[in-house]
């Protein structure tokens, strides 16, 4: 058994072959930093959820933020303001007396990326396709009383500059302005698009990818699951952005968007995690913001198990929840207290968080439900962060109370399909409103017009069974409220009465963590995608 | 002329058991998918509308998606639309699923091939080295850097990577495929990029290509190179233990000879296959890797699919796998028989 030897000259070239591996691993240095990078903002943020561009079909955050930019509505909601609409496309509107027929004045001079003028015919197809086509977000005009059969009736332009849309029930006006002033009111170029429909599809297999805004940007190029470019329109009728492109890379995972920001490939991140937040709040070269957004995090309590449909039980599920201090020790920044259904931001939203950790509370609640000793009950938790380890937290509260909580962890479709057939126990879920109005968070969690299994809207509160004809009567009646005012404090007594009684377990509302690097101004966040806008952002 | 005629035989026989054995692979996988596909506790009208969608749009869905048919109509359904390549669309991009794996298959074909290349140029020749120095420090330094490749987890190394070479030393490119600013500057032809802006002449695109997929393929071919070093190396000293080799010295051929030619030419015929497993590997996609370099790959196409329950997807994306080993091992078996004269 002789050892092979290598000959010195073939060990030689095995070593240079070694080198010149190791050399093309390492010490490619080929790569040169940015050219202008001025005229350009790069946001590395995880946008595989995009599919789609059209208005009438997105019905993803990602999508929608692209929306609110590419396109333009007929009124304009600040995103630091979101309730005080003011004009965009529409430059003026009037209603008529009896609060069923709105008139448009539509902003002469306007001008959609193809070049054509914006006129009221656009506004009026716009409305009417996204009606048709009935996707994902058709429902929220839906609440105006439109359907494919009567919305060329109720929406239509009567002058080229004039638009007018009539509402078949009373309802209240900020809610009428609130829903065309969401992604869905988009203005499409209706002589750009027309042309290209295809099989009744109203052009959407052609707008899935392309873009007929009049919005301050337009999409140049958009590569699925990696990369969006939006370049500057130059003839803005508000004026031309100050940047002149904006570049969307999708960057899935915390730790690389983090790299990327501090070495100046991102100018700003969009999905950090609690620790790389830790980590870049001691860089003096980046800024950190938090704003609070619509979705709320809630336990849904399913009436139909019999210990949860106890109004003590309920309560004291309210009482067993440590929430400050899950906040502070796994969300870290990133979601913040809140107990009511409507998010921080919204007409008629309340600053009430009442409930506390309290064991001995909630002890005696029990004791007063015939369960002093507790009892066992399973949670359905998409497995993925904050609900997994929000669950992981309540179950050890729980326990302190002698509730055995059993922990079902599934993949958000999978624990969504049991929640929406009613076989859950509690369902921890996260909700976010629609729309920037009231009423979409309202009929969510505080409106069951029909309890049945056959019921045709099985929003939260079917869900859990929570059958609620007064409350559903309370929520009509908001909705129609003419005065403002008086609109808002209906939703707030709601909210208050709401806290005590409903099966919901309201807990945190969602906060956006974003990363910027020092030079970057004028990014603004609004409450919900809707409302993010890049036309003043710019780079020093 | 009987002898032509023996050999067309000969031939179709071979061709139409390819024929069958591709056929019955082929309905396996189409099987295991769709049941697989209904077994699970998603239901796929959900995946496709959303979880807000009016009872009437869920409906139609239902229909449009053929779930309101029998069980056995369904898969015949999907079967005969599946032969003639058409995976439907795919739920999570609303594009058909043919389209999608043409646009992430060239980003997983370029990675992996450049890695599968790195692996084979430093992995068969160090495991050659540490055959023939058995026991001395050049086989345990080989070793040692083989189980490190081996045993570290590849989304801590891709991190690693990404902080070492890129943030603090800048010497090669961050995440993605190119730099933003190379957008739209090369047509696409084959969708790798490298190749692209090759054929386009558009050489500093290509160099940015260059430093962007450097990282991410020096990391996955660390661990291609672990196993093919470790294979090399037992297949070597088996070779170098034979009585042919005592023969070649005994003749007094150089050292040199008869490593590389004589044990190292009989180890390529077993390494071969070795090669092809790992490459094919390696065109599979690596979720991991494909995450940290945020590249767009097979990898993270099919495991979001999954994610989402867009079965169209995964069947068109398990297809494409399929046919990419169908493909190597009809690659392997052509080599075989160079390689190995009895195989002739």
């Amino acid at each position: 058994m002789a050892r092979a030897k290598l000959k010195g000259s073939s060990f030689k070239r095995l070593a240079t072959i070694i080198v010149a591996g190791l050399l093309l691993i390492g010490g490619a240095e080929l790569w040169a930093a940015g050219a202008s990078k001025k005229d350009m903002v790069v946001m590395a943020w995880q946008i595989d959820e995009l599919i789609t561009f059209d208005p009438a079909e997105v019905y993803e955050l990602a999508g929608m933020e692209m929306m609110a930019n590419i396109y333009d509505r007929l009124v304009y909601l600040p995103s630091d303001k979101i309730d005080a609409p003011q004009p965009g496309l529409a430059e003026s509107w009037k209603v008529s007396a009896d609060g069923q027929t709105f008139t448009f004045a539509i902003r002469k001079g306007a001008k959609f990326h193809s070049g054509n003028p914006v006129t009221a015919e656009d506004v009026a197809w716009s409305v009417q396709r996204a009606i048709k086509l009935n996707k994902g977000p058709a429902f929220i005009l839906g609440e105006l009383g439109l359907t494919p059969e009567n919305v060329d009736q109720l929406a239509k332009a009567t002058d080229p500059y004039t638009f007018t849309l009539t509402i078949t029930k009373k309802l209240a006006q900020s809610f009428v302005i609130n829903c065309l002033g969401s992604g869905v009111g988009s203005v499409v170029d209706k002589k750009e698009v027309e042309p290209k429909a295809a099989g009744g599809d109203f052009g959407n297999a052609y707008l899935k990818k392309a873009d007929a805004g009049s919005g301050p940007f337009k999409l140049t190029t958009w590569k699925p699951n990696e990369l969006v470019l939006l370049d500057a329109f130059p003839g803005y009728w508000r004026g031309a952005p100050s940047i002149k492109r904006v570049a969307l890379k999708h960057v899935p995972e915390s730790a690389t968007q983090r790299l990327m920001l501090e070495k100046g490939d991102a100018d700003v991140a969009r999905n950090l995690g609690p620790e790389d937040i830790a980590a870049l709040s001691a860089n003096k070269d980046v800024k950190i913001r938090n704003v609070a957004q619509g979705a709320i995090y809630y336990l849904g309590l399913n009436q139909k198990n019999p210990n949860l449909a106890k109004p003590e039980v309920r309560e004291a599920l309210k009482w067993l929840v440590d929430y400050k201090g899950i906040e502070q020790s796994v969300l870290k920044g990133t979601r913040v207290v809140h107990q009511s259904f409507l998010p921080a931001g919204v007409l008629g939203a309340i600053d009430s968080n009442p409930y506390s950790l309290d064991v001995a509370k909630a002890k005696a609640l029990l004791a007063k439900a015939g369960l002093p000793k507790g009892f066992k009950v399973t949670m359905d938790v998409t497995n993925s962060f904050p609900t997994n380890v929000i669950a992981q937290a309540i179950q050890a509260d729980l326990a302190k109370a002698g509730i055995e909580l059993e922990i079902i962890p599934g993949d958000n479709k999978q624990t969504l399909t049991k929640y929406r057939a009613r076989n859950h126990d509690i369902y921890i879920g996260r909700w976010s409103p629609d729309y920037a109005d009231p009423h979409s968070n309202t009929q969510g969690f505080a409106w069951n017009p029909d309890n049945s299994d056959s019921s045709t809207s099985k929003l939260l509160a079917w869900r859990n069974s929570w059958d609620i004809p007064e409350m559903t009567k309370k929520a009509e009646a908001a909705l129609v409220e003419g005065d403002t005012a008086k609109r808002a404090k209906m939703y707030k007594d709601m909210q208050l009465e709401h806290q005590k009684t409903s099966p919901f377990v309201i807990m945190y509302q969602d906060i956006w963590v974003i990363a910027e690097r020092g030079g970057v101004t004028g990014f603004e966040v609004g409450p919900s995608s809707d409302y993010v806008y890049y036309r003043n952002i710019s780079i020093k | 002329m009987d002898e032509t005629r023996h050999r067309i035989r000969e031939r179709a026989e071979q061709a139409l058991k390819l024929l069958l054995s591709l056929t019955v692979t082929f309905m396996g996988l189409l099987a295991v998918t769709f049941f697989i596909g209904r077994v699970v506790p998603i239901d796929p009208v959900l995946a496709a509308v959303g979880d807000r969608a009016s009872a009437e749009s869920y409906a139609q869905a239902r229909r449009e998606l053929g779930l309101d048919r029998p069980l056995y109509q369904q898969f015949l359904i999907y079967a005969s639309k599946a032969l003639r390549g058409d995976f439907g669309k795919s739920v999570l991009t609303s594009n058909a699923v043919i389209d999608d794996i043409k646009r992430v298959f060239p980003a997983t074909f370029e990675l992996a091939t450049l890695a599968a290349l790195l692996g084979v140029l430093v992995g068969v020749p160090a495991g050659v080295a540490a055959a023939a120095k058995k026991g001395s420090w050049v086989d345990h330094g080989i070793r040692f850097v083989g189980l490190l490749g081996y045993s570290v987890p590849i989304f801590w190394l891709g991190l690693m990577g990404l902080l070492v070479f890129y943030a603090k030393l800048g010497i090669v490119a961050g995440p993605g495929r190119s730099d933003v600013l190379f957008e739209g500057l090369v047509p696409t032809v084959t969708g790798a990029l490298l190749l692209d802006s090759a054929l386009a002449g558009q050489w500093e695109a290509f160099r940015d290509a260059f430093a962007h997929i450097i990282l991410p393929a020096s990391i996955l071919g660390v661990f291609s190179m672990a196993y093919i070093s470790r294979m090399t190396r037992s297949f070597m000293l088996e070779q170098l233990q034979a009585e042919y080799v005592n023969t070649a010295r005994i003749k007094g051929l150089s050292e040199r000879t008869v490593v590389w030619r004589h044990a190292l030419g009989n180890a390529w015929v077993p390494l071969v296959t070795v090669i092809a497993l790992s490459y094919g590997n390696l065109l599979e996609g690596s979720i991991l890797t494909e995450v940290v370099f945020a590249w767009p790959g097979l990898g993270s196409y099919i495991t979001n699919s999954l994610m989402s329950a867009d079965m169209n997807a995964v069947l068109g994306g398990t297809v494409m796998v399929g046919i990419v080993f169908i493909a190597l091992n009809f690659i392997t078996d052509i080599l075989y028989k160079r390689l190995d004269p009895r195989a002739r």
